[in-house]
């Protein structure tokens, strides 16, 4: 399945890197990265393993901060944020994991809930339930309500983790390899989901993949780590 | 090229741990004033602290309080002075024992308990996914355990001095036929409230420590797997080494204002 053209708005640049470096003790990963990102557009960056890609998309939420260079996330320079300043960032990005990260100690409501319920504590539990259902609707997970983590499959983990960072209705979502480790037929059902994210929420995506059936049914536009 | 070292990579290292450290104190004060406060958590983790640990302090308590009776009742025949068992008893558990034998089974059952679970949940990225998503994690995960050992300890250390005197009473009372009234009146008469006040001290301050030594080698845990082990393992050694450190500080504290 190839990815239909998306809406994007070329003049408006949602994610902006100028020329990145970032090492680890003597291991240098990433070297004078340049990368644009435009409202709407899903970005898939392909490479080899242990060129960098995951490091990218941890410098962009914040997770890991670069060594030289600027990133910029909807106008704001990361490394200039204060810790509040950054938590209201991050509201609006969404990060999918590659191990799809769920709180093993919590079922799928509560995993759910978390985001939503931490970030803005006037919702009543009408309104959370109603996102709640709603999020997991657009995954086509709704069964799995109150099931636990541990109770899922590979594919229907990934699902829920990119259901909670729908919760939030980010404007940027990072995907570190969606379809890693999925069979042929989830990795399909995975990339729909993607397109149906960028479809659905407006979303600008950067996909980290080194699988080239998920980059050409989800990436608008490839970019190259080597 | 050789990386370049202050003094060696053991003493930065130590002064790097010790920052570190610190820094993930002043984070925890800083946090645990800030709203909004994560109550519900809270009450949740005294409970998963305190009411899971009362059967292994019940058991603990209990003996201690008995072979301490038995073990001293031999030195007291000896002087005819058996009457004195009571506030013996009394004295050693509230002074010493209770918030000893707490925080030490507390260190084991409940630091790596807690130096496991955030350790696991740092390598398998959930506390990153936390972080992302714009919420607190620290709140969340270290600043309501933190306050649970730190309330819950004092408490069940409190309990232990309760069972650990039943364990003495059964023993006094198969052998001198004491009356329960009595043997309250003896072993609380030479209790004083300075007794009290640094049992409760000891309690607080080695719940503290036990909550965040474990949440802080947990939650900083890395490698994998066998990061988890470590954070578990080191919680319970650390704790347990600091424990005695301070027991040691705050008795001598007390005996100065004792003889003041």
């Amino acid at each position: 399945m190839e990815h239909k053209a998306a809406q994007i708005d070329k003049s408006e640049t949602v994610i902006s890197i100028k020329g990145l470096y970032k090492s680890f003790g003597e291991l240098t990963v990433l070297r004078g990265i340049d990368l644009e990102v435009f409202k709407g557009e899903n970005v898939v960056v392909l490479g080899r393993s242990g060129s960098g890609k995951s490091v990218l998309i941890k410098i962009i939420s914040g997770l890991l901060l670069p060594d030289e260079g600027t990133v910029k996330v909807l106008g704001k320079d990361v490394e200039q944020l204060s810790e509040k300043e950054m938590r209201d960032l991050r509201m609006k990005i969404g990060f999918s994991f590659q191990s799809s990260a769920l709180y093993d100690s919590m079922n799928v409501r509560e995993n759910l809930e978390f985001p939503l319920t931490r970030t803005n504590r006037t919702l009543g539990q009408k309104e959370v339930d109603a996102v709640v259902e709603e999020t997991l609707e657009a995954v086509g997970l709704s069964d799995k309500i109150h099931q636990m983590p541990s109770d899922l499959s590979g594919g229907q983990r990934k699902r829920i983790g990119i259901a909670r960072t729908l919760m939030l209705k980010p404007e940027i979502m990072l995907y570190d390899e969606p379809t890693a480790g999925l069979d042929p037929i989830t990795c399909i059902e995975i990339n729909n989901l993607i397109n149906e994210v960028q479809e659905r929420y407006k979303a600008s995506s950067i996909i980290i993949t080194h699988d080239l059936t998920c980059a050409k049914a989800t990436g608008d536009r490839v970019a190259m780590l080597f | 090229m050789l990386k370049k070292y202050t003094f060696s990579k053991g003493i930065d290292d130590y002064f790097i741990g010790v920052y570190n450290a610190y820094k993930f104190i002043a984070r925890f004060f800083k946090q645990a004033f800030q709203r909004p406060f994560e109550f519900r958590e809270i009450v949740y983790q005294c409970y998963e602290v305190g009411v899971k640990s009362l059967p292994l302090i019940t058991l603990t308590g209990f003996v201690v309080g008995m072979v301490f009776t038995k073990q001293s009742r031999p030195s007291l025949v000896s002087f005819g002075a058996t009457s004195w068992l009571p506030s013996l008893i009394a004295i050693a558990m509230i002074r010493a024992l209770a918030p000893m034998v707490t925080a030490l089974i507390t260190a084991g059952k409940v630091g790596s308990n807690i130096g496991a679970e955030l350790g696991s949940m740092r390598v398998t990225e959930q506390i990153d996914a936390m972080e992302v998503s714009g919420t607190e994690p620290f709140k969340f995960l270290v600043v309501t355990r933190v306050m649970a050992t730190t309330i819950m300890i004092p408490i069940l250390a409190f309990y232990c001095t309760f069972v650990g005197m039943m364990g003495s009473f059964v023993n006094i009372y198969q052998h001198e036929k004491t009356s329960f009234p009595t043997f309250i009146a003896e072993a609380f008469a030479q209790v004083s409230f300075l007794d009290i006040g640094t049992s409760v001290a000891k309690a607080i301050t080695f719940g503290f420590t036990i909550g965040m030594v474990a949440s802080y080698k947990g939650y900083n845990a890395e490698k994998g797997t066998q990061g988890v082990g470590k954070a578990a393992n080191a919680a319970v050694v650390l704790s347990m080494f600091l424990i005695f450190v301070e027991e040691l500080v705050i008795v001598q504290i007390s005996n100065w204002i004792r003889y003041f």
